[in-house]
């Protein structure tokens, strides 16, 4: 049994260093693996100081407790298909969040067998901690369930939404200060939590699916902030600290994906973008008679197969058909031909940051054939094919040009400057930020209809003949 | 573990905040969804505190918030690890010879 708490000291700091050496090492995909393993030793060694801790009992329920977690986790990780890791790290999220709250709630009830013992600081901390835990928890939980396709993915918004969430704040607000000033009863700490997690569901309810990405990096960062102040009720360094740098990921993460989008956090949060509809795409196509162009698997395959370079621009829809092991082997088939393919990567294509290079990592294209929208911008004007994958928003050029468009000053791929695009999508139905498309007016570009993953398949056919 | 004094807490946090933000810019943004899950599996640190509540626990209130505390917070760990593992299996260069006399053609 560990007592001397020099020793216990010293071991959450040798956790601490592997945490962040853990993060640093993903800074390289070379590198990367190896820093979870790291990370995991770290784990392991605070796991271990503080199950030898003095006088730490209840093993009746320790090791079960430890057991039936570790079961769930392991086969939920094992199972999850790579297309829905979002849901997945929503989900994780939420439980860290959930634990979180558990543990203030379980001080508070420690602490305080009578209102007014818990000192200052320390009623602050378990305050903040129920709070923002249970927020991470229920609002994980919604945006699990929205990525999951359990609830629809579309912005839920009722009438006198905004005064109905802002009295939930204000009351969970009165609850908290009324809990640190004092009334330290046990059903005021209960209805804080009760209160926040029915903020945490009417939070992420209205928020639409393409903004996703913003959404599960700032849950990422509420449950580290959530640890991090359980780690000042409990004086526990290691929990502050790790805790903390999971905040500042998190909200690191939230910033760039709101700024790949051109909109502030709040704009994200509380703006119910999906809403937003505009008819301008459609109101120019009947003004100047454009129309779209379909065009069949065999055309597309002729172009593709004597093209120079093509660049691949994947989105959502690929995720969703599961099209990215065709995608590689269309890809493959092409290079043979000594076709030159890239791929374009926008930062908030899919649902979640980095979706993409992870589903084309499992499909094992090289990660040094995925290019990152600052680098292949240049690149689409030498390109011959464009080949957009169930991408929309991504390419959509009113974001350079039309003022009045939601998503304008959002940076794109210029897919429209390569001297031919093909989208590849399921119907003329406008992307998740309700808008219209221009792109698919424009004079080089044709449309090739349908699932993605059918698509695909009949490409890599034609191509074989052509 | 003693208690520290509030203000050194504090700063632990201030530096913890500003390292986190020096360390995760460096990630690039093609890692940005094994970031997520190894952070997510960092913050299963929480485990930690589950421990304490459980492990000091003397009613059975405490014992029943402590256990469910500690079986979310173990899930966490184990799946946010494992999750992170799979993913970074995956990335992978491209095998050096195939490539190099292709971009000169």
């Amino acid at each position: 049994m560990i007592s001397n708490s020099n020793v216990i000291g010293l071991l959450y700091l040798v956790t601490i260093v592997c945490f962040i050496l853990a993060l640093r090492f993903l800074s390289s995909p070379k590198h990367a693996r190896k820093g979870n393993w790291v990370g995991g030793v770290g784990m392991l060694i605070a796991i271990a100081t503080t199950l030898l801790l003095d006088g730490i009992g209840n093993w009746a329920l320790m090791v079960p407790g430890i057991a039936i977690g570790s079961a769930v986790g392991l086969v939920g990780a094992r199972r999850v298909r790579m297309t829905a890791m979002p849901q997945m790290v929503a989900l994780f999220n939420g439980v860290g969040g959930g634990a979180a709250a558990l543990v203030a709630l379980a001080e508070f009830h420690n602490l305080a067998p009578e209102p007014g013992r818990i000192a200052g600081d320390e009623a602050v901390s378990i305050v903040l901690s129920a709070l923002i835990g249970s927020i991470s928890f229920a609002g994980s939980l919604v945006a699990f369930a929205k990525l999951q396709e359990l609830i629809g993915g579309r912005p839920i918004v009722f009438p006198g939404q905004n005064i109905f969430n802002s009295l939930i704040v204000l009351g969970a607000a009165g609850f908290g200060i009324a809990a640190i000033v004092g009334a330290q009863e046990q059903w005021v700490l209960i209805v804080l939590i009760l209160l926040a997690l029915l903020f945490g569901v009417m939070f992420v309810l209205p928020i639409g699916g393409a903004d996703m990405p913003v959404v599960i990096s700032l849950l990422n960062a509420f449950t580290g902030i959530a640890a991090s102040a359980t780690g000042f009720v409990l004086s526990n360094t290691v929990l502050i600290v790790s805790g903390m740098l999971v905040g500042a990921s998190g909200t690191l993460l939230t910033m760039m994906m709101a700024k790949a989008m051109n909109r502030s956090v709040s704009n994200v949060l509380f703006g119910a973008f999906g809403q937003v509809q505009t008819g301008t795409g459609t109101a120019r196509a009947a003004d100047d008679g454009r129309t779209v162009r379909a065009t069949t698997a065999q055309d597309v395959a002729v172009q593709l197969s004597f093209a120079r370079k093509v660049i691949v621009v994947p989105g959502y829809g690929l995720a969703v058909a599961q099209a990215q092991h065709d995608v590689r082997q269309l890809a493959d088939l092409l290079e043979e031909k000594g076709v030159d393919v890239k791929y374009a990567i926008h930062p908030v294509a899919g649902r979640m940051p980095g979706h993409m290079n992870v589903l084309l990592a499992e499909a094992n294209v090289p990660y040094d054939q995925l290019k990152e929208m600052d680098e292949i911008n240049s690149e689409f004007p030498q390109t011959d094919v464009a080949l957009v994958i169930g991408a929309n928003d991504v390419v959509n050029p009113a974001a350079r040009s039309d003022t009045t468009s939601p998503i304008y000053g959002m940076p794109i791929l210029d897919v429209d400057k390569a001297a031919s695009v093909v989208v590849m999508k399921r119907s003329m139905a406008p992307g998740f930020a309700g808008i219209d498309n221009e792109l698919f007016l424009e004079p080089q570009t044709t449309m090739l209809f349908g699932n993605a993953k059918d698509s695909v398949v009949k490409l890599i056919a034609a191509v074989k003949e052509t | 573990m003693s208690n520290l004094p509030l203000v050194i807490e504090l700063t632990i946090l201030a530096l913890a905040i500003f390292l986190g933000f020096e360390v995760i810019s460096k990630v690039p943004t093609m890692l940005h969804t094994p970031l997520m899950s190894g952070t997510n599996f960092i913050h299963g640190i929480v485990i930690v505190g589950a421990i304490i509540v459980l492990g000091y626990a003397d009613d059975t209130f405490t014992r029943i918030v402590g256990f469910v505390a500690l079986v979310l917070a173990a899930a966490n760990v184990v799946g946010g690890w494992f999750v992170t593992d799979r993913m970074l299996e995956m990335f992978k260069r491209r095998p050096e010879p195939r490539r190099e006399d292709k971009t000169e053609r």
